[in-house]
């Protein structure tokens, strides 16, 4: 039966993940924005309740490693809202506090989602409790994530990695890296496998973090692998070069962790769009639902628009996450939903700076800074047109050698 | 009682999603033809219909259709084995009998003679229509309606718009008609389900509120009299009677019932950009008397509120934009794929791919708001934001994907051989029309 409603087993969730980012985030929002590169420590408590969270059980646990397209199909054909859509709701409040801090909670990082999505058994008792960072982009490959240079090259009983890695997202504070490297530089995209480098490695480097415009709560670090020896055992997925398989291996995360990238897109929005509301309602701005947008003021025309435009791009995340826990093959919704919610994140925070004005532009309000932090949703886990050539080839049928 | 009228309705269905109606309704072909005779038809078809408002059957009281209700506390994007057939029922006739009539139907502006009486075999109006008055009495499922909405647009949305109009109808009588009144204007409708009969909400002027209507209702003695004007109302030139939005004296907001050889009604018709082939006309009423009992629904304001149907009516074209932009989608990505420029598919260039995957994008957010919108409908919760979100972005949206279609297509979007620069004109109504359906 069709109901786009938040499920209401999940509302709990949702609830809590509203408290903390208001009692927790909101209050620490603007210190870290400012005292970048610090470590928040407030977050380690959270990460501890994070992790007890997500360990008492059910399926609709929430968390970066809890995320899979394996969702199974409920007996009876019923509907199953499990942790695909708990991450989801859950990141999208937290980010509603502050999605730069959202990025640096322990143990929630992208590499946790790696490792849930192609880690096999052993390994993911093995790496439990382990905060993993993802490490992809080069300074000569960003969204050519085929074209990476760094090389993993087995020598006995361990793997041995030479590269670079830049805007590794908490590769500084998280204990370990999934490091995308390619077995055989001529082979292309099926030799490229991920692999868990533990800090302390003897040959990771962690060379700099960057200064950033937006998430500045979240360290961005640049790696350095020499030489860098790991058992034969961290590589996530199987070490065939599988041409058939393509990129399917590492790249299944990210049908995934777009949707709760799309989430987070829509917190910092919502944010924006609340903020801005209130503020303009102290000028007699009242939006409302019941007169066509054109018969009120063009203020009021254009906060409708901006709502309507966030409402789309969350039903779209939804719908996604709820296919990956329906085990429906999802690539193309999930860009979908990345896609538009990052540019409507983008386009709601910064209209909203300007309908506030002075009030919008000053770090006195947050305005500012969500105007910031969005940008960055629109360029990482796959920028925009990256996700618009994914949906491109899916509904044309096209590979990526003929749409390039 | 309700099982029993599901396994009705589901017989219906079922009998009908079997059956090819291509062939059912071979009446219908060749539509030119049919398209000829449509444009001779005038104003006969509506004196048959005016004899039949005579009291059919005794009601001691209205008689409503449920609400679907349900239980929203599962997130689910499946429809239901019975809304499933529905759809695919209404989409074969889209793709059999709508899409290729909608070209000369478009140039006659109306439908092709026969047409609905050929969509009323779908049998959305007996569904609709309580069991005690003769009809399936099905429940009042908006879900349902906007998936057969979108289906119908999908086809062609003037034709859908030709479909749905009485349809309206139906749903207003059904929920808020007195009893007298049902027993005088819905009882035809179970008889024949291709009756004409449509609202006429909007008026002539720009920026129009249907919370601010012109056209005024005032107390004279034991009834009323309407002064106004009414446009784009649907069905013009067949329909037996229409339901009129007028600025009750006291009242607000409400609908008349006025037949269409009542004293003081003109109407002409009014075709415009799109939407033709829905037979457009213009409703002028100068002084028309009514009386008291032409007032749709009990003094007392029981039955949908004003504010609901003006609800129902923005999920219903939003439903509507969602159809026609699916076509728009459907034709461009063939028509990329096949079109060759530079030594390859026009497809292969980004320019052309990502519009493409804007239409995708923008369009199942509609789709997802309206469906959104009709689910808290039907299970009677608020959704006076939800379907004003709904009509924002497809009105926003609907009208980016019909240009953004012609643009695909380059000069063969301009011209009629192509079914695009139809939906373009089409798809500029869902701005215009606020109100005249509902789900």
């Amino acid at each position: 039966m069709i109901a786009l409603e938040v499920p209401k087993k999940l509302k709990p969730l949702r609830d809590q993940a509203r408290s903390i980012a208001k009692g927790v985030f909101r209050p620490i929002s603007r210190k870290y924005d400012l005292a970048e590169h610090s470590y928040p420590r407030e977050l380690d408590m959270l990460g501890a309740l994070m992790d007890g969270m997500n360990s008492a059980g059910g399926e609709e646990r929430a968390g970066a490693g809890k995320l899979s397209g394996g969702g199974s199909k409920k007996r009876g054909g019923e509907s199953r809202n499990g942790a695909n859509m708990a991450t989801v709701l859950g990141m999208a409040e937290l980010c509603w506090g502050d999605c730069g801090l959202a990025l640096t909670i322990p143990r929630q990082g992208l590499g946790n989602a790696a490792i849930g999505a192609v880690a096999n058994p052993e390994q993911k008792e093995r790496f439990k409790g382990l905060w993993a960072a993802m490490a992809i982009t080069e300074p000569g490959a960003g969204s050519d994530s085929a074209a990476i240079r760094t090389t993993a090259r087995l020598d006995g009983d361990e793997w041995v990695l030479n590269g670079e890695k830049i805007y590794v997202t908490a590769g500084d504070r998280a204990q370990a890296v999934v490091v995308w490297a390619t077995l055989d530089a001529a082979a292309g995209r099926a030799a490229i496998k991920s692999f868990v480098v533990e800090k302390g490695t003897p040959g990771m480097t962690m060379l700099r973090l960057d200064h950033k415009m937006g998430i500045r709560a979240s360290d961005t670090a640049t790696i350095i692998f020499e030489d860098c020896r790991i058992p034969k055992d961290n590589i996530l997925g199987s070490a065939d070069i599988k041409p058939s398989e393509g990129f399917g291996g590492v790249m299944q995360t990210f049908d995934n962790t777009r949707p709760v990238v799309a989430a987070m897109a829509l917190g910092v929005a919502s944010a924006a769009l609340e903020k801005a509301n209130e503020i303009l309602a102290r000028e007699g701005v009242a939006p409302r639902y019941d007169a066509p947008a054109f018969s009120q003021g063009a203020v009021e025309a254009e906060l409708l628009r901006l709502e309507a435009d966030l409402e789309a791009a969350r039903l779209l995340t939804l719908k996604a996450a709820w296919m990956a826990d329906n085990a429906v093959p999802n690539s193309m919704e999930a860009s979908m939903s990345k896609a538009k919610a990052a540019r409507v994140a983008n386009a709601v925070t910064l209209r909203a700076v300007e309908l506030c004005g002075a009030l919008g532009y000053s770090e006195r309000e947050l305005l500012e800074k969500w105007a910031r932090d969005s940008k960055i949703l629109d360029i990482f886990e796959g920028t925009q047109q990256i996700q618009l050539l994914i949906v491109a080839r899916r509904l044309l049928g096209k590979r990526s050698s003929e749409l390039r | 009682m309700i099982d029993q009228a599901m396994t009705r309705s589901l017989d219906l269905l079922t009998r009908f999603a079997g059956s090819d109606l291509a062939k059912r309704l071979g009446l219908l072909e060749p539509t030119q033809r049919l398209v000829r005779e449509g444009t001779k038809r005038g104003f006969q078809a509506a004196d048959a219909a005016v004899k039949r408002f005579q009291p059919l059957i005794k009601l001691v009281k209205p008689a409503r259709a449920p609400r679907v209700g349900g239980d929203l506390s599962v997130f689910d994007l499946r429809p239901t084995e019975e809304q499933a057939m529905m759809q695919k029922s209404v989409r074969r006739f889209a793709v059999d009998v709508m899409r290729p009539a909608a070209r000369a139907a478009d140039d006659a502006c109306a439908p092709p003679a026969g047409f609905l009486a050929a969509a009323a075999e779908l049998g959305l109006a007996q569904l609709a229509i309580p069991e005690e008055m003769g009809g399936f009495g099905g429940e009042r499922d908006p879900i349902a309606d906007v998936l057969v909405l979108e289906e119908l647009a999908y086809g062609d949305m003037a034709l859908a718009l030709a479909i749905a109009a009485p349809l309206g109808v139906v749903r207003a009588l059904v929920q808020c008609g007195t009893a007298l009144q049902q027993s005088k204007y819905l009882a035809p409708f179970a008889e024949d389900g291709g009756l004409a009969a449509a609202l006429a909400v909007v008026e002539p002027r720009p920026l129009f509120d249907p919370y601010r209507l012109a056209t005024r209702a005032v107390r004279s003695g034991e009834g009323w009299t309407l002064n106004g004007v009414k446009t784009l109302v649907p069905l013009a030139s067949s329909a037996g009677f229409f339901l009129v939005a007028a600025a009750a004296e006291g009242l607000g907001p409400r609908l008349f019932i006025v037949e269409r050889d009542h004293q003081g009604l003109t109407i002409s018709p009014e075709p415009a950009m799109g939407l033709r082939a829905a037979d457009l006309g213009r409703l002028e009423l100068v002084d028309l008397a009514l009386p008291e009992d032409a007032l749709l629904g009990e003094d007392d304001g029981s039955g949908l509120s004003w504010a609901e149907m003006v609800d129902s009516a923005r999920i219903a074209w939003s439903a509507l934009a969602v159809g026609a932009c699916r076509a728009v989608l459907e034709h461009v990505i063939p028509y990329a794929n096949e079109r060759h420029a530079f030594g390859e598919p026009i497809s292969h260039r980004q320019a052309v791919a990502f519009m493409i995957a804007d239409i995708a994008v923008e369009l199942e957010g509609m789709r997802l708001l309206t469906h959104r919108a009709a689910s808290r409908a039907g299970a009677g919760i608020e959704h006076r934001r939800e379907a004003a979100l709904a009509r924002i972005q497809a009105v926003d949206k609907g009208m980016k994907i019909g240009t953004d279609g012609i643009q695909l297509l380059g000069g063969a979007g301009f011209i009629k051989e192509h079914p695009v620069e139809l939906w373009y004109r089409h798809l500029r109504a869902i701005g215009v029309m606020d109100g005249g359906l509902l789900v």
